[in-house]
């Protein structure tokens, strides 16, 4: 019986499966010819570019840039772009492999890791495809890509540190709260605040990593509290560690924000926290911009026009906010 | 389970019935931390009573602080336990599997606008979803391992890899903040009293453990499939539906972390919540003598092993350790205590002992 019914069903599928093959290219050529007709009208005026990404679920920055490319890189805008995401080199690699077949005009590459990129690279360059490097820079000699978009970490701290001197406090006490060590936004974030302790005296209560993760800062600060020690400023490199300390101040009724007993600097302007700014919960919060479109865009009509770009790496306009003097509009424009 | 007395020999000497009992190692290990911040620094141990920024009674204190931030791991720690016992091998994706169910939460508290005002569900809804996903992904988990025959590492490296991508899927990648205080209650304080929330969930989900090993045959039953597949077959048990059942549990004892995560903040950050616990729980098993081949387990000395974890890392932060040498200090701990657990170096230290033992006997006699 069992067999039988085994029976049926197998040739139930066959018969389905055939007339799935009957039937499919029937269906599929006239849209594909029409498709076809249709591309090849407009590809003559657009621009075929391929984006390479990192995973966009990653951090809120990336979703934010994620966005930016997928509103700007659009048909409507005179682009045919094609998206593929990698959190790994080797997959990148791959993607990039697979867009320089299909005979893109730009590369659009945020590379997971440094190295690694030359020989990929090298094929853009022989099939005459020009590579825009965005967010993150490559170990490669500049002569593969044409241009490179970054933030300037080292300048987010020295704004955010700038910022805190204006402040005009009689005596400092920071805790500083690092992100994931060696990572390029730690590396910039904390040599400003090194520097700054140096040269002015202030006196760091504690300086520890905390991951990016908001549970580490506020066990930091916690471990603070419990020692009794005192302390005015609290500078995460995060938004995320700046609400896990704030946690802990709040566990500890510990005042904070505008005017109140401790300082309270973030980095990254999530939308939240440029909200906890407004309230004046927080006093600064330093911009990491994620919004990279407007600058590729900007490059790609330079090329494509014929003109030559005056620098190869270009340093995005990056802000802080003061919880002062912040406005709904920078909340919406600004907060990622 | 106390099944570690049970090996005792009665020739042996103290010390060595002290080297051999499984409870040694993380009990040591306590200790030595404790004693160590009590000589540096007994105000170490310092609580005291506050109140909140909102008006509640709180006390604080780096302890209460251990038993706090403790309190996820030392929940993981019962699961993984389990699971290890069972399978004799370990979930690494718990870490993922608590940014799932930490996303289900807020999602169903949420509804479809991020930023609620008001909790679109009653809190115990959003529970009981949660709890029910993470033991889906429990569920999945454990038949790959029961049934597919994969090994549990490789099994749960998919939910390990995908996991938190889901989570943000799940919540269309937006990132819910929840403003409503109700539900900061259970990573923070219920009003009026000046303990922890963590703390008493931690406190019942080992009672409720402690209850179902003592009442039901599931430690005795997880153990015997560890130890011997065949035989406890043979004997009329089903290994694989226990082994199924393991990573059952283990996915609500996930369901219960992620909401204390979820909870201390009112929010989620897909890619860094829970980050590397998978390696503590882990770890907490391996520092609680249980072996990570599968077998004979010590709940209680896991626990206490998650509690140990917890004290180093309270421990590094209050002195200070600077952040590129934190992760080698935490190494040289590691190891340490995972030499000291091995059995060559316990027989070895048993052995010594005795050999004192024998000599002070001796001189007493002569």
């Amino acid at each position: 019986m069992k067999k039988k019914i085994l029976a049926a069903l197998m040739v139930a599928t066959m018969v389905m499966g055939l007339a799935a093959c009957g039937s499919q290219p029937a269906a599929n050529t006239p849209s594909n010819e029409s498709n076809a007709g249709g591309n090849q009208n407009s590809t003559e005026e657009l621009i075929k570019v391929g984006i390479i990404n990192n995973n966009p679920n990653e951090s809120g920055y990336r979703t934010a840039n994620d966005k930016d490319l997928k509103a700007m890189f659009t048909e409507e805008n005179g682009y045919l772009a094609s998206f593929s995401y990698g959190e790994k080199n080797e997959e990148q690699v791959s993607a990039a492999q697979k867009l320089i077949q299909d005979g893109v005009d730009y590369l659009l590459l945020s590379a997971a890791d440094t190295a690694g990129w030359d020989s990929v690279l090298k094929d853009a360059q022989d099939a005459g495809i020009r590579v825009i490097l965005f967010d993150r820079t490559i170990n490669a000699d500049p002569s593969l890509y044409e241009a490179s978009i970054v933030s300037d970490m080292n300048k987010e701290g020295q704004t955010a540190v700038d910022w805190l001197k204006k402040q005009g406090l009689s005596e400092y006490k920071i805790i500083h709260i690092q992100g994931k060590m060696g990572t390029a936004a730690q590396q910039g974030r904390s040599a400003a605040m090194d520097e700054a302790v140096k040269n002015e005296g202030w006196t760091l209560v504690n300086q520890q990593t905390g991951d990016w993760n908001a549970d580490n800062a506020q066990q930091i600060v916690q471990s603070v509290i419990d020692s009794g020690e005192s302390f005015n400023v609290i500078y995460a490199e995060n938004d995320d560690m700046a609400r896990g300390a704030v946690a802990a101040l709040d566990k500890a009724n510990i005042s904070h924000g505008v005017g109140k007993d401790v300082i309270i600097m973030g980095f990254d302007c999530n939308k939240w926290a440029l909200e906890e700014l407004y309230k004046q919960n927080w006093n600064y919060d330093g911009q990491c911009n994620p919004f990279q479109a407007e600058y590729i865009d900007d490059i790609i009509k330079t090329l494509e026009s014929g003109g030559t770009l005056p620098e190869k790496t270009i340093i995005m306009d990056e802000q802080g906010f003061d919880a002062t003097e912040i406005t709904k509009e920078d909340i919406e424009k600004y907060g990622i | 389970m106390t099944q570690s007395k049970e090996i005792k020999k009665p020739s042996s000497g103290l010390a060595a019935r002290i080297f051999r009992q499984q409870m040694f190692i993380p009990l040591a290990a306590l200790f030595l931390l404790a004693l160590f911040n009590f000589i540096m620094d007994p105000s170490f141990y310092r609580i005291s009573f506050d109140y909140n920024s909102v008006g509640n009674p709180v006390l604080s204190g780096n302890i209460i602080s251990i038993l706090d931030a403790g309190s996820e791991l030392a929940i993981l720690a019962i699961g993984m336990t389990l699971v290890t016992a069972a399978t004799g091998g370990q979930d690494i994706s718990v870490g993922a599997a608590i940014a799932i169910s930490g996303s289900v939460v807020l999602r169903v508290l949420c509804g479809t606008n991020s930023r609620p005002d008001t909790l679109q569900a009653p809190i115990f809804v959003a529970i009981l979803v949660s709890c029910v996903v993470a033991m889906l992904f429990g569920a999945f988990n454990g038949m790959l391992v029961a049934y597919f025959r994969i090994q549990p590492m490789v099994a749960t490296l998919i939910l390990f890899t995908a996991g938190r991508s889901i989570a943000a899927w799940i919540n269309n990648n937006e990132l819910p903040i929840i403003s409503d205080p109700s539900f900061g209650v259970f990573g923070g304080f219920i009003p009026g009293i000046p303990i922890p929330t963590p703390i008493f969930i931690a406190a019942g989900c080992m009672i409720v453990i402690a209850l179902v090993l003592r009442f039901t045959n599931l430690g005795l039953y997880v153990q015997s499939v560890g130890i011997n597949e065949s035989s406890s077959r043979l004997n009329g048990l089903n290994p694989a539906f226990i082994k199924f059942l393991t990573f059952v549990v283990l996915g609500l004892c996930v369901a219960v972390a992620g909401l204390i995560k979820v909870s201390r903040f009112s929010s989620i950050n897909y890619s860094v919540v829970a980050k590397d616990i998978e390696m503590d729980a882990i770890l907490a098993v391996a520092l609680g003598g249980n072996a990570l081949s599968g077998g004979k387990f010590n709940m209680k000395a896991s626990i206490i092993g998650a509690y140990v974890i917890q004290f180093l890392a309270t421990t590094l932060y209050k002195f200070k350790v600077q952040s590129t040498a934190l992760p080698a200090y935490k190494a040289v701990v590691v190891i340490l205590l995972v030499v000291l657990s091995a059995p060559k170096v316990r027989e070895y230290l048993a052995r010594i002992g005795k050999q004192i033992r024998q000599k002070t006997h001796v001189k007493e006699a002569g």
